[in-house]
């Protein structure tokens, strides 16, 4: 049974038909990167997913729950296994990167305080602040940094399925490839499912083990990355072609 | 369903036994059995891991808490049973570890530099305000050349802050009427001096209640407003980005803000008193008697005009009050959303404050001046 199913997801947004047939399955254990131009939809599917959003049609199933037809204990017990990061970071402006690390903790589990400091002190190292940052507020931190506080939320509680709006986005290639390797090292722990948005092509390389191509409102395409380039679909083509495809490198 | 980790000491086998699932949400009764948990010290035993099911990083990070203090007690031990992944985990995190360091929290300071600090503070604050004044004045250079009048911002502003508060003042102006009638007229009914309560209520809506009241409202509903928007464009470096097209922030934001409600106080304050009158009209006919027609006759013999124009004159240095401070309050709005709260409730206190303490030294200056 897969993890994620998504069938027949329509979205009109403002007038506008964002998605029109979306199908796609996300198995246990995998990487699977969404794609495509800007405006595609990519963040809607995310939003759809996690129940922020809900469709104009389709069907959602999550560990193997029908998220638009369920109790809302359902819900948040769906929720409780999904970490996510959003694409403009969304950390809590009030409180320091620590607090913001500690606060699902706190929520959810009742280890003392000592133990939650000590283990989000853990996860913020683990996604690759240095210690210091920690009593530093949202906005004292670049944008970098901004995204490394927000994952290292993401992975407090050690979610089944995490979700990352845009992850690399707005690093440098150092950092980027930092987190690349914070990915896969996640994934080989903690036995991770994760869904990436990202235009990264490194990222998609390196990391991913499938990638849905959004495209005109459905997914064009749901392939490892070697097959992907290799798909005749023009907008595929032009999206993979040129020098920032990075196709001779990889292959 | 989870189980919640545990572990125990088995004599016989001199095996320390680890069981359950170790996840952050089964983790919470864990670090009380390890106190209790009470073994020989100095002999070598072993640790079976080989029951534990599921291991998070909180869980991995337990362990390798645990382990250390052993170590540190010179225990010596061995683990067994640890699955290949969450061995991987825990070596993993036993390499992150020497990273991590608990910071130290920022100390409050003592008493008597905290106010010093807090009397300076205020001091400068009440400074910075004088100079945003001064800055709004000198921006309103630039606004003697017609062309660069911000005509459509200040006709947006005269209808946010004007058009859209008609119904509310006239509504809360006109229950004050009832009120103050009441009240009024509770008394004159004794005396049989029911006419007087045309006087009465003609001077106190008219001089006081009605701009008052338009002002109070306004920094309620337009100052608040002032402060949570200009805060949240700072926010979003929305400030930030006028200053590169070489705009000038206080003439694009405060300034249509200040001449917007330049105009709708006044007028405001106008429709206030008459909602007010209109209440004072609707309690007189109702308790004493008073004919609509007969309160109106009375009101123009013997209410003066000046009485309406003191009034009126107070109204645009409320509004001038009430666009600075909303202004000033959103561009002190620091990069938190806690910010915006407390800087909007500030922008209110401070603008309804210095509202009556203005009302007070107009009156005072009236007196002086036998008006
Ligand atoms: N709340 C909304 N109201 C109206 N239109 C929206 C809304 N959210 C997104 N859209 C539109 O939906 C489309 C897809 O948006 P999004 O999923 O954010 O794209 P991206 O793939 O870049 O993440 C865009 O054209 C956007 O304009
Ligand atoms: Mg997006």
């Amino acid at each position: 049974m897969p993890l994620i199913q998504v069938e027949q997801l329509k979205n009109v947004l403002g007038g506008q038909s964002v998605h029109s047939d979306v199908n796609f399955v996300i198995n246990k254990g995998e990487t699977v990167a969404i794609v495509g131009g800007s405006g595609s939809g990519k963040t809607t599917i995310l939003r759809c997913l996690l129940m922020l959003l809900r469709p104009t049609a389709g069907k959602i199933r999550m560990f193997d729950i029908d998220i638009l037809h369920c109790s809302e204990a359902d819900i948040s017990a769906v929720r409780r296994r999904c970490g996510v990061t959003f694409q403009q970071g969304a950390l809590f402006s009030g409180l320091t990167v620590l607090q913001n690390v500690m606060f699902p903790l706190n929520e959810m589990t009742d280890l003392s305080h000592a133990l939650q400091k000590e283990i989000a002190l853990l996860k913020i190292v683990l996604a690759g602040l240095p210690s210091d940052a920690a009593n530093k507020y949202p906005a004292e931190l670049s944008g970098g940094m901004l995204k490394r506080a927000a994952l290292a939320r993401a992975i407090a509680l050690d979610p089944e399925v995490l979700f990352l709006d845009e992850p690399t986005s707005g690093l440098d290639p150092k950092s980027a490839s930092g987190f690349d390797q914070l990915i896969l090292y996640l994934r080989q722990t903690l036995g991770l499912t994760m869904v990436i948005v990202t235009h990264d092509v490194d990222t998609l390389w390196q990391v991913t083990d499938r990638v849905l191509f959004l495209g005109e409102g459905q997914v064009l395409a749901a392939l490892p990355m070697r097959e992907l380039v290799k798909h005749p679909h023009p907008e595929i083509q032009e999206f993979f072609k040129g020098p920032r495809g990075r196709l001779k490198e990889y292959e | 369903m989870a189980r919640s980790a545990n572990i125990t000491w088995e004599r016989e086998q001199s095996c320390l036994r680890l069981m359950g699932d170790w996840l952050c949400t089964t983790l919470g009764k864990l670090p009380a059995t390890l106190d209790k948990l009470s073994f020989p010290r100095h002999t070598s035993f072993m640790v079976d891991a080989s029951s534990i099911e599921k291991l998070d990083t909180a869980g991995a990070w337990m362990m390798h808490r645990y382990f250390s203090q052993l170590k540190a007690f010179n225990y010596s031990f061995e683990v067994q049973g640890l699955n290949p992944t969450h061995q991987l985990l825990l070596d993993r995190i036993e390499a992150q570890s020497s990273h991590i360091r608990v910071p130290e929290h920022p100390q409050s300071p003592p008493l008597l530099p905290f106010i010093g600090r807090e009397f300076v503070q205020k001091v400068l604050h009440f400074l910075e305000f004088h100079s945003f004044i001064g800055l709004a004045l000198a921006t309103f250079k630039q606004w003697f050349k017609p062309k660069n009048i911000q005509w459509n911002s200040i006709l947006k502003m005269i209808e946010e802050t004007g058009c859209k508060a008609l119904p509310i003042i006239g509504l809360l102006s006109f229950l004050i009427g009832i009120v103050l009638a009441y009240q009024m007229g509770l008394q004159l009914r004794d005396y049989s001096a029911n006419a007087y309560i045309v006087d009465f209520s003609g001077l106190a809506i008219l001089r006081e209640f009605g701009p008052l009241i338009t002002a109070i409202i306004v920094a309620g509903r337009t100052g608040s407003a002032f402060t949570a928007q200009i805060g949240i464009m700072k926010i979003n470096e929305e400030i930030d980005a006028l200053r590169t097209f070489g705009l000038s922030p206080v003439e694009r934001l405060v300034l249509p803000r200040i001449f917007g409600l330049l105009v709708a106080i006044p007028l405001l304050t106008v429709w206030a008193d008459a909602f007010g009158i209109m209440g004072c009209m609707f309690m007189a006919n109702h308790m004493l008697d008073i004919s609509y027609m007969d309160f109106l006759k009375r009101f123009q013999e013997v209410v003066p005009l000046k009485t309406y124009t003191l009034g009126l004159i107070k109204t645009p240095v409320f509004a001038v009050l009430i666009a600075q401070v909303g202004c000033f309050q959103g561009f002190q709005v620091a990069y938190s959303a806690d910010s915006v709260g407390s800087q909007t409730t500030r922008s209110v206190v401070q603008s309804i404050f210095l509202i009556i303490i203005t009302d007070a030294f107009f009156s005072v200056l009236y007196s002086w001046q036998g008006l």
